[in-house]
């Protein structure tokens, strides 16, 4: 049977049931990385670096090696050296070989009976350190001056005459800039800096591992993919992938963040040589100090329009520190940072440097929200400027479809303008504003990624059905992935069970991140559901006794696809299931592949904000939120994410920040002095979801997780100026900052 | 560093166990008593995951030793739901989407439960200054704050 390319009536897709662990989850029954034990299990706990940088000159672990209770002890001495170099700064992360990079980098772990003799023993444990000279700001890594985190591992790409602190270097951008400024009818210059903060995930890192001296082991942990954690550890304790099997456990939020190894390969180490499982779980404080926050930036953005509101040409130069190893984030931000505007002449130019904090990973869109907070900043400052309408600027300069992007592609069907056009339109945008308020928009953007997913979809003799994926479900997805299962194969919703499985149970799924797991594990079970249902007919027609071809699937029934094919009563789905044994066998689709085609998502933010003249202090009183979904599969979890990112940008903008001492070391690692929003700091936050198909996908499906937290960041800074008439080109805009601002103004 | 023997009520039912004395009734419920429902977010009383009650009053329970629970009530997430009936607000969460990954669930569920049992018809502000201890990151709260409306209505009509 063929199937039509698209479709458009839906059953099932955009309802929104319960979702599938939802019982689990409410009655505390779900499991998550700390909370499964094994028998005879170990307690582990690591050793942390006091200082920003220094050399370790010596570790002596002898003491805590006879304590009573102790049963492993292990430093970098414990593990190989990887010649991937990407897999060895993984691993010199996880345990620091000859220096430490950062306060708080992992030294020595120790396996113990029970967690008070582990921590014991890392008093036990004695350290010499040789204090190096450190560096914690980017503009400063930069200079030519600057103490060397590491030395050699700058990018061919960089050119000559950098500190060799400065890792990666990108361009990207097209059309003549000083034409385009020559004809701009005002210019504006500003420069930019954003402090490094973390993504905030409830739940801290946790691993139970299990590993024998045959170099097979088992494990457990919160991850954003099981098949990295699996490919890493491997290569890491040097064993073959197909003899570590790593089981999802439920996740407590990763944002990004979960989609590397922290502590993994060190409680493997700790088992294999201890002879017995091991649970290590991170402290709060060692979430902070390490694992991976977000780049920290400076950044100058250069901006010529005409009085009409026309951009005639647009530069960023952005710098970005990812910490103590190279990262490409940079390349990112710079990709992004134009990505709205549709202009003939625009550049943009990344750096990254490397400086004496964790090594960074992803959060939520990484290296965009930095990078649009300035661009959006600029806009606004001009559309003050000039006396134009902000909606109607962006509007005038937006990105539509063909608009050949700062980045390069040339875009296909995207959201931009519908979802300004909605700002616009919305009674939000008209409201009256009361004292001390101002209202601010900022447009936001990401890319959105494809991948490698594994799907089976195994037909149960009773007519029900199991899709097996490789995906961690943080927000929702099981329930996505089982309605485009029933819709695909017209059941009810309730017939389908997803379950997220082990490394062993199913091929490779790239990890759960770039907003693909809808897109992409939803498009394998798609095509999944179409194996199975080609499968199917195929059975009926045997049955039947006609060619397989003249069998069609309609509202979950094979039939024969015209007139001439026969004349049979349709078989269900749980008809041709009951008789699968007589039939050939167990039925089952599979998909397998690599997808592209994501289709990119854009996004517009609306929020007003008080600001109190005494304090400086802000609150947000009114937030809206627009964006295109392509097609919402289950709106609530679609609605879900749009907030969620909302509030952690609100949170970027106003109060979230690293805050280093002069010493290197970080003054804030914990929820008391690192403050996210809580509830009551928060107006509800609004949501409009526009659905422009993306053309890569039969639902029209584009990612949605990362979007959401891009705008935040400029929509508050420009709320704020229009009603404290204060710019702040430094966040968090905390209150401090902001009373400066006010008073400097007067 | 002498055990301490502790006798205590867990969800109504009488359990015995022994802890240390540093030793906290978050530990002691998740590690002795194999009650993970309770979650450990930070361990300092700033996030709220970890939230039960003690004789009625909601606590964080790493900031209580264990030793306290003895001759007390502990209520937690497990004791919400009467056997296979879900409590009104577990089902509120699941019909409004109020949680993604679910990490801080089981302590705002209990600290709803005690707001609503204080205060059956609250506002919206007093929903969010009382959840102000609570910290979700993942939904930005608004499915939360209509989840528990829409629960105290229900339970105000029950
Ligand atoms: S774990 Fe108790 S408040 Fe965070
Ligand atoms: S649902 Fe993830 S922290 Fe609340």
């Amino acid at each position: 049977m063929a199937f039509d390319e698209t479709k458009h009536d839906y059953k099932v897709i955009g309802t929104r049931p319960v979702r599938p662990d939802g019982i689990d989850k409410v009655t505390g029954r779900a499991l998550y990385g700390a909370d499964l034990s094994a028998p005879g299990m170990l307690t582990a706990a690591i050793l942390r670096s006091p200082h920003a940088h220094a050399k370790i000159v010596k570790i002596d672990t002898s003491k805590a090696e006879a304590m009573a209770g102790v049963k492993a002890v292990v430093t970098s001495r414990d593990f190989g050296l990887p010649e991937d170099q990407d897999l060895r700064d993984t691993q010199d992360n996880c345990m620091a070989r000859d220096k430490v990079l950062y306060d708080g980098h992992a030294v020595a772990a120790v396996a113990a009976i029970n967690a008070q003799v582990a921590k014991a023993a890392l008093k036990a444990i004695e350290v010499e350190y040789e204090k190096l000279p450190h560096v914690i700001d980017v503009d400063d890594a930069m200079k030519g001056d600057a103490p060397l985190v590491l030395e050699g591992r700058a990018l061919e790409t960089v050119p000559e005459g950098w500190s060799q602190n400065v890792t990666n270097y990108c361009e990207f951008g097209h059309g003549d800039l000083d034409d385009g400024f020559a004809r701009a009818d005002l210019i504006v210059e500003r420069s930019f800096k954003t402090g490094a903060t973390h993504q905030g995930y409830i739940e801290p890192h946790a691993c139970l591992a299990s590993m024998g001296p045959d170099g097979r082991g088992e494990l457990w942990c919160c991850t954003q993919g099981q098949y990295m954690v699996r490919e890493v550890c491997a290569g890491i304790m040097e064993i073959e992938a197909s003899q570590l099997k790593v089981t999802p456990s439920e996740i407590g939020g990763g944002f990004g963040g979960k989609t590397t190894v922290f502590i993994e390969p060190v409680a493997l180490a700790l088992s294999r040589k201890a002879g017995r499982p091991v649970k290590l779980v991170m402290t709060r404080e060692e979430v902070f100090r390490a694992s991976g926050p977000t780049i920290h930036s400076s950044t100058d953005v250069k901006i010529g329009m005409t009085k009409d509101g026309t951009i005639t040409a647009a530069r960023a130069d952005l710098r970005y520190s990812g910490g103590c190893y190279p990262n490409g984030t940079c390349e990112m931000g710079a990709q992004a940072a134009f990505a709205p505007y549709d202009l003939k002449a625009v550049r943009t130019y990344g750096w990254n440097a490397l400086t004496n904090r964790p090594k960074e990973i992803s959060y939520r869109a990484p290296g965009a929200p930095t990078a649009i907070y300035a661009v959006e900043s600029v806009v606004d400052e001009m559309c003050q400027k000039l006396g134009l309408d902000p909606v109607d600027v962006r509007l005038k300069n937006a990105a539509d479809k063909g608009t050949k992007s700062s980045y390069g592609v040339t875009f296909e069907d995207i959201g931009l303008k519908a979802t300004l056009e909605a700002a616009k339109a919305h009674p939000h945008y008209t409201a009256p504003l009361g004292p001390n308020q101002g209202r601010g928009l900022s447009c936001g953007f990401w890319f959105n990624f494809g991948g490698n997913a594994s799907v089976t979809l195994s037909v149960n003799t009773d007519g029900t059905v199991n899709v097996t994926e490789g995906n961690p479900d943080i927000g929702g997805s099981r329930a996505s992935i089982s309605m485009i299962a029933a819709e695909e194969l017209g059941i009810g919703y309730d017939r389908v069970r997803t379950i997220v499985a082990d490394t062993t149970s199913i091929g490779h799924s790239d990890t759960t991140d770039g907003s693909r797991v809808t897109f992409t594990v939803g498009l394998a079970t798609i095509k999944a559901a179409r194996d199975a249902k080609t499968k199917m007919c195929a059975r009926a027609a045997a049955l039947w006794g006609i060619d397989p071809e003249a069998v069609e699937w309609v509202d979950g029934a094979a039939q024969p696809s015209g007139p001439n094919a026969g004349k049979f009563p349709p078989m269900s789905l749980a008809e041709i299931a009951a008789v699968s044994f007589q039939t050939g066998g167990p039925i089952a689709g599979h998909h397998e592949s690599n997808a592209d085609g994501a289709g990119v998502s854009f996004g517009v933010h609306l929020c007003d904000i008080e600001v109190d003249p005494e304090t400086g202090a802000s609150k947000v009183v009114r937030y809206t939120v627009f964006q295109d979904a392509g097609k919402a599969i289950h709106p609530d979890y679609v609605e879900g994410q749009l907030q969620g990112g909302a509030v952690q940008g609100i949170g970027w903008a106003l109060n979230e920040e690293y805050i280093y001492g002069e010493d290197g070391i970080l003054q804030n690692p914990g929820f008391l002095d690192y403050r996210v929003p809580v509830a009551s700091d928060l107006p509800p936050i609004d949501t409009v979801i526009l659905e422009v198909p993306n053309p890569g996908h039969p639902y029209g499906v584009r990612g949605v997780g990362e979007t959401s937290i891009v705008p935040p960041l400029a929509a508050i800074a420009n709320a704020m100026s229009r009603g404290a008439g204060v710019r702040l080109t430094q966040l968090p805009m905390s209150p401090p900052r902001v009373l400066s601002a006010l008073m400097a103004k007067g | 560093m002498k055990s301490i023997p502790v006798s205590t009520t867990v969800n109504g039912d009488a359990v015995d166990f022994v802890c240390a004395p540093g030793e906290t009734l978050l530990d002691a419920l998740r590690n002795r008593l194999s009650l993970t429902g309770a979650k450990e977010g930070c361990g300092t009383g700033d996030c709220g995951a970890c939230s039960v009650t003690l004789n009625g009053r909601l606590v964080c329970s790493c900031l209580v030793l264990a030793a306290e629970a003895e001759g007390a009530e502990v209520g937690t997430v497990e004791g919400m739901a009467d056997h296979d009936k879900l409590h009104v607000l577990q089902q509120s969460f699941l019909d409004h989407a109020a949680l993604q990954c679910g990490i801080c669930t089981p302590g705002i569920l209990v600290a709803s439960k005690a707001l609503l049992e204080e205060n059956p018809e609250p506002t919206d502000e007093e929903v969010r200054y009382w959840l102000a201890g609570n910290l979700c990151r993942c939904t930005g709260y608004d499915k939360i704050v209509r989840a528990v409306q829409d629960a105290a209505a229900k339970m105000r009509s029950a």
